[in-house]
């Protein structure tokens, strides 16, 4: 039986799509047969993050109203085995993710599947909750920022009060905290909210810390999952958070400013 | 403090206001969800309880939820001024 993962945040724009399309490659560059599904029903992205914009024919919706086979629906990554995107429908008709339609798809893809991460929309409405239903593990994905904060805390009440887990009493969706856009520079000036803050304030275990990088916005320009970047720090950040989900103990890097030689300081400008 | 820091204090830095405002705010909204909802009417009851013995007015038992590690915290403050007189039915015997 497949696991799956609710990528989610209350708050938009933090990263959520990034992270999937990131996280859903890691796991399957490791072997595991996974699937990343977008949720966000009208609003359609995850296929230009994953680079498969061209090859979408059909979709989560016409998948559950039955006018194609899932098969049909699944596009298989060009780059990694073992990945599949499936896209959602540019549709207005945000309520189209009909409760049986979703239960029936989810039990398909978890027979299929080893992991099935689910790109949550922002918000707190039926999508983003359709999205966290079925989670067995969740990565709330926050920025060092208030309002990514306060939303993150919703969203783990509401996983805690909404999940398919919490109405059916069995053990909790597993929680994971993953730090994105994070200066450690702009923390040491005391000009942003450091990882322990986070953490103290939200209580939840550390996945990973992503920094702030250019590369990221590159790397959704070319329609490439970051962590295909060897020269991307957020895309190394990436792949230990993929590690560490599946077990894998590895330091958290990241966390203090990096060190500059005098000499890489002064060159390093000049030649950048 | 060095003597510079006396004459030229330098204002809180702007991450530590912000974490200060969030711990307020968060404990507050999570106080009103699901499954402590409780919070109110456990203030109440305990209101009623405790001036069967000490007069007190209402705002001095105050009620909250808060997060410790992985423990939640009930906290139950309820502040009896010098001045509380015994409610009379219970004074104690001469």
């Amino acid at each position: 039986m497949g696991k799956v993962i609710v990528v989610t945040s209350g708050k938009g724009g933090v990263g959520k799509t990034t992270t999937s399309a990131a996280f859903a490659a890691g796991l399957a560059l490791r072997g595991h047969k996974t699937v990343v599904i977008d949720f966000d029903v009208g609003l359609r992205n995850l296929d230009l993050v994953m680079g498969c914009e061209r090859r979408v024919v059909f979709d989560f919706i016409n998948v559950i109203n039955g006018d194609a086979t899932l098969n049909q629906a699944l596009i298989r990554d060009k780059r990694i085995d073992n990945l599949h995107i499936f896209p959602t429908s540019q549709t207005r008709d945000k309520d189209a993710l009909k409760r049986e339609g979703v239960d029936w798809v989810m039990r398909e893809l978890r027979n299929e599947f080893e992991y099935i991460v689910c790109d949550s929309p922002a918000g707190i409405e039926h999508g983003a909750l359709t999205a966290l239903y079925h989670a067995d593990a969740a990565i709330i994905v926050t920025n060092p920022e208030i309002s990514s904060v306060r939303d993150s805390d919703r969203i783990i009440g509401i996983l805690a009060a909404k999940s398919r887990r919490a109405e059916k009493r069995e053990s909790p969706v597993e929680e994971h905290l993953l730090l994105t856009r994070y200066s450690p520079e702009r923390v040491k000036k005391g000009e942003m909210l450091s990882v322990e803050d986070v953490k103290e304030i939200l209580s939840l275990p550390l996945l990973g810390i992503i920094p702030e990088s250019p590369t990221v916005l590159k790397a959704s320009n070319t329609g490439m999952p970051v962590i295909l970047d060897p020269a991307s720090p957020a895309g190394r950040a990436y792949e230990d958070a993929v590690a560490r989900f599946i077990g894998e103990q590895r330091e958290m890097r990241f966390v203090l400013p990096e060190r500059r030689s005098l000499l890489r300081g002064w060159f390093g400008r000049a030649a950048s | 403090m060095s003597l510079f820091d006396y004459f030229f204090p330098r204002k809180p830095a702007s991450a530590s206001v912000a974490k200060e405002r969030l711990q307020i705010v968060l404990a507050h909204e999570r106080s009103g969800r699901d499954g402590t909802d409780f919070l109110p009417r456990l203030q109440k009851e305990l209101l009623a309880v405790v001036t069967k013995y000490v007069a007190v007015e209402e705002d001095m038992i105050r009620v909250s939820l808060g997060k410790a590690g992985n423990a939640s915290v009930l906290e139950i403050n309820v502040e009896v001024p010098h001045t509380a007189k015994p409610t009379p039915a219970h004074a104690a015997p001469a």
